[in-house]
């Protein structure tokens, strides 16, 4: 890997946080992932199941403060 | 949180952020990315939807090159994907724990997560989870059934597209090629420019030599038809002397005859004929 975890600390006190930054990280980051699974010559589900798979996690979490009133026990 | 923080992809060399300020990555891989996001929505709690939107428009003002633009000849697009395990994990995050866990390391990770989730009721199991079972496996099912021929459907349209824009391109190359071979045709054509010449030189001689003797036929015949007029202009006047001279002659003579040698030639005659007819008369 390109970071170890010990020096994690570190290395997130050298890289800036400013919007543009950021933005511009979660852009190569989305353009990385789409050049790996999406554009090819033959794709399989995996491109946007991971996607999909990825969406539902991030709303379940979301909505967990909603979805904890339907839980079956009240301590556990 | 999501199974650690290092299931990474592999990501572009670091060649590429010339044109942005700063120089360093801000996340190393996509997972990271996501556990940043999360982290965030955590905690801006009323934040939820303008995250979604922020999404959106990075997926549409997403830039065309990701890493350093690199000139034609394009590299050609990979043939298959990343692997993924079941459709979900990568495969990096399986080899990543293959050193320390060997290979049952992931199940067991995915086993003890799931039970601890279950446990604890981080994931609450209702209606939407009988829900999201049958809606699974209707898919699952579909995939595993009309996977390969819908597969096979697109790959035959992309084959069209890509055979379309080939045979645009040996058209192309065909027609440049006849291009090449008529102009070297042409270049040959130019070689022989002297044998063209020498036969329209050898045309032009010829023309001027007919000409030249043409015209000197004309000057022999002029010159010939003058020099008989002057020949026949002499005959003539030779002529016309002669038959001049010879009435003149004749008329002198016939004007010196005087009647008195006409008398005496006449009387000649007469005599002279008496004597022949007495010689006549002698031999009868």
């Amino acid at each position: 890997m390109d970071v170890k975890l010990g020096e994690l600390p570190m290395w997130l006190a050298t890289c800036n946080f400013t919007p543009k930054s950021l933005l511009g990280g979660v852009q190569k980051a989305w353009n990385s992932y789409c050049n790996k699974y999406i554009n090819v010559k033959r794709g399989g589900t995996a491109g946007i199941s991971m996607l999909l798979a990825g969406y539902c996690v991030l709303s379940y979490g979301w909505n967990y403060q909603h979805i904890k009133r339907n839980c079956w026990r009240k301590y556990h | 949180m999501l199974g650690g923080t290092s299931g990474g992809y592999l990501v572009p060399p670091p060649s590429s952020e010339q044109g942005s300020p700063n120089s360093s990555y801000i996340a190393e891989n996509v997972l990271e990315l996501h556990l940043r996001v999360f982290v965030c929505c955590l905690f801006c709690k009323k934040l939820n939807g303008i995250f979604l939107i922020i999404y959106s428009i990075l997926h549409t003002k997403r830039a065309l090159h990701a890493s350093q633009q690199c000139l034609a000849p394009l590299p050609p697009l990979p043939e298959k994907g990343g692997e993924v395990r079941y459709g979900l994990i990568p495969e990096e995050f399986f080899q990543f724990l293959y050193p320390k866990t060997g290979v049952t390391g992931p199940y067991m990770l995915g086993t003890g997560l799931l039970l601890y989730f279950l446990s604890k009721e981080i994931y609450v199991v209702n209606h939407e989870t009988v829900a999201a079972a049958c809606i699974l496996s209707v898919l699952i099912y579909g995939v595993k059934k009309y996977g390969s021929k819908v597969a096979a459907f697109a790959d035959k349209l992309n084959e069209e597209k890509v055979a379309t824009a080939l045979a645009v391109k040996n058209d192309a190359i065909k027609g440049l090629e006849t291009a090449i071979e008529q102009e070297k045709k042409e270049q040959w054509r130019v070689e022989g420019r002297s044998y063209l010449f020498d036969a329209k030189r050898n045309n032009i001689a010829m023309l001027l030599e007919a000409n030249y003797r043409e015209r000197l036929l004309t000057v022999y015949n002029e010159v010939k038809k003058r020099l008989d007029y002057q020949v026949a202009m002499q005959h003539l006047k030779r002529q016309k002397e002669q038959d001049h001279m010879i009435q003149w002659v004749e008329k002198n003579v016939v004007q010196s005859i005087t009647p008195q040698q006409q008398k005496e030639s006449i009387a000649k005659c007469i005599l002279d004929l008496k004597a022949l007819s007495k010689s006549a008369q002698m031999t009868v």
